[in-house]
């Protein structure tokens, strides 16, 4: 018992905690920004493949890292643009939209990662983004450590907590979004285009899950594996439904769930694997994932034109 | 740019929408192949020859249909009700557990019975995984598209456990899987060579009742009923819940039977590699069908022929085997495109 709490008092699993939330931030903010607009994403899973497999190859081939991300949320945009072509301006399925483009996105990623380099059996590597110590601040105790020494996509993905949140709740466009999804009747009275308006969301919520893809390749790791997103874009979209599309509450709960994941790792490595087999640790972050969604559900207060198509001069 | 509903949908219309939409993702999968850097017509056709070329070739895209088509069916039903149940893959190793379980020599059974019963205990299985999200959704409205899908990580850890855990076979030389399903289990070859098996003929007949069950019974409508208009059914007596509870159960079973024809008619043992997607698959296979029971046997058929022949296209003209993938994700999104044509015309500006 003494063993678990020292777990939670030592640095080093709170700044593995701070990792492992970067690219849950990306993810759930970007789900967040679509789904506050009225579209749901399931293309996440798929998006945030193509944005590490996009990132990491653009580095592999020479380019710099930064070069990389913008790469990934650019080609991210591209898919959620095809994605918002078929939801908001055909209006079609947005379940079955958001699941073709996630089978889609991870086959063709794979494709192209297989084609560039037919022959590597084991994955080669980049040279990933190195942690940038803040000056200052990471000399601070225990917060210094586990915040201020991260990578440079770490404190991008912090800062974007601020951002959306602001964007979203204090801005004109932010404020056009959130009616997007909540009224779009309301937005065309006021001159407004509901389907410019969903795309641009679309467009930028999916960038920024093909940088939480991203991130995983050229941060956390270095290298492109096979199904390596493993469901972490399911896991966004329970969390912004655990988080009542708030992008505070997207945080925090994020942060709620990679503290579980860092405490299991460091867990398993105390009890060892004899007592409980491995897989039952690794299944908790997706049975998490059902229960906090199951906790939130009944209260949630979800955008009210979320799933459904607007069409001009229609009634609802 | 304004879309209209059109006035009326002729048959031909409806019948021309998949075959557009496999044309149209066969036309920019071609891109692929250029920038790939090999020849587009030769490519296709050692893909064509590589599915239906030989008696060998027509057998194995006969056997990969098999696992496709109760996907399929699982999916299709599910999708009429509009519950998204995305979970097939995970619903797939709950029979093959099932079949596992009860297959290895728990129970012995003649033959003409075992399995039967293991198909049973397989469909059973797929549809109890379901319940959990099914109720959910109807008592707690949680989406079951997130659910169904995390259930597949859950299911495939738990497979993995097992078979490199309590159940794994002493006799796989240090391979984890399952012990071996017992001769009476096996579903019986249909040909002296060639791993075709029954479970090709179970998988048609499934289809058949289907898509008689959802024609003729009051279930079936009632399922297309709660699809089309959810409030209009409630408003006509129908129990929404209750619908949607008995199309999952049906569905996960589908899915279930999956697994079954894997383990009993095919590998023999349950692997962490028993299925390689068949559940995600299955939903470009009820797509491309139309969701309609019938459909779904050739639209299987004609995806179970794009995984084959990508096989020998990729040895062929060293294309990588993705490409398969690639023509799965990319005709999901062709046709619901194309169906949307077929039902509705677009008039550009205003």
């Amino acid at each position: 018992m003494m063993d678990l709490l020292e777990i939670i008092l030592s640095t080093g699993f709170w700044a593995a905690t701070i990792r492992i939330v970067s690219p849950l931030i990306f993810g759930t903010l970007g789900e967040l920004i679509c789904e506050r607009a009225g579209v749901l994403n399931l293309g996440i899973e798929g998006i945030m493949t193509i944005g590490a497999m996009a990132g990491w190859m653009w580095v592999y081939q020479g380019g710099d890292l930064w070069g990389g991300v913008i790469f990934a949320a650019t080609v991210g945009g591209i898919f959620g643009f095809l994605h918002a072509i078929f939801t908001v301006h055909l209006g079609l399925s947005q379940h079955v939209t958001g699941i073709g483009i996630t089978l889609f996105g991870s086959s063709l990623s794979y494709f192209v990662y297989r084609m560039l380099l037919p022959s590597a059996t084991t994955p080669p590597k980049i040279v990933p983004f190195q942690t940038y110590k803040i000056p200052y601040l990471s000399d601070l105790p225990v917060v210094g450590e586990a915040v201020f020494s991260q990578t440079p996509l770490t404190y991008l993905a912090l800062l974007c907590v601020p951002l959306v949140w602001y964007m979203l709740q204090r801005t004109p466009i932010g404020l056009a979004v959130r009616m997007a999804g909540e009224n779009p009747v309301a937005v065309e009275a006021q001159g407004i285009n509901v389907l410019a308006v969903r795309t641009g969301a679309v467009v930028v919520g999916s960038a920024l899950m093909a940088i939480g893809g991203a991130f995983i390749t050229m941060s956390a790791f270095d290298a492109f594996f096979f199904g390596m997103i493993n469901g972490r874009g399911w896991i966004c979209v329970a969390l912004v439904i655990f988080a009542s599309w708030r992008p505070g509450k997207a945080f925090l709960g994020a942060m709620l769930f990679a503290g579980l994941e860092a405490f299991q790792v460091r867990a398993q490595q105390i009890t060892g694997a004899s007592i409980i087999p491995y897989q039952f640790y690794l299944m908790l972050p997706y049975i998490l994932s059902i229960v906090a969604m199951v906790f939130m559900a009944r209260k949630a207060k979800y955008p009210h034109a979320l799933l459904v198509p607007f069409r001009r001069g229609e009634r609802v | 740019m304004q879309i209209e509903p059109r006035a009326n949908v002729s048959v031909i219309r409806a019948a021309f929408a998949p075959v557009s939409a496999v044309l149209v993702t066969m036309a920019i999968c071609s891109i692929l192949i250029v920038w790939a850097g090999a020849p587009v017509l030769e490519a296709w056709a050692s893909m064509v020859k590589g599915a239906v070329g030989s008696r060998f070739a027509l057998t194995e895209t006969l056997t990969r249909s098999i696992p496709l088509m109760f996907t399929g069916l699982a999916i299709a039903v599910a999708f009429k009700s509009k519950f998204y149940n995305i979970g097939a893959e995970g619903q797939l190793y709950c029979g093959a557990l099932a079949v596992t379980y009860f297959g290895t020599g728990m129970i012995t059974l003649p033959p003409m019975l075992m399995v039967p019963f293991l198909m049973l205990v397989g469909a059973v299985a797929g549809g109890l995984i379901l319940i959990v999200p099914v109720l959910l959704k109807t008592h707690l409205k949680v989406d079951e598209v997130v659910t169904t899908l995390l259930l597949n990580f859950v299911i495939l850890l738990f497979v993995s456990f097992l078979i490199e855990g309590p159940w794994k076979d002493p006799m796989a030389m240090g391979w984890p899987q399952a012990a071996s399903i017992i001769d009476e289990g096996v579903i019986p070859a249909m040909l002296a060579k060639g791993r075709l098996h029954y479970g090709f003929v179970f998988a048609v007949i499934a289809a058949i009742l289907v898509w008689a069950f959802m024609r003729f019974t009051v279930w079936g409508y009632e399922i297309k009923a709660v699809g089309l208009n959810a409030s209009a059914a409630a408003f006509s007596g129908i129990s929404i819940n209750t619908t949607i509870i008995r199309t999952a159960m049906i569905s996960g079973g589908l899915a279930g039977l999956a697994g079954v024809s894997e383990v009993a008619g095919l590998k023999g043992y349950l692997t962490l590699d028993l299925s390689p997607g068949f559940g995600y698959t299955g939903i470009a296979v009820a797509m491309l069908a139309q969701l309609h029971p019938l459909a779904i046997i050739p639209a299987a058929l004609f995806l179970s022929g794009i995984y084959v022949g990508s096989d020998s296209m990729s040895r062929a003209v060293n294309i990588p085997t993705y490409i398969a993938d690639v023509i799965v994700g990319m005709s999901v999104l062709a046709i619901l495109v194309s169906v949307m044509l077929s039902k509705y015309k677009i008039k550009w500006g205003k």
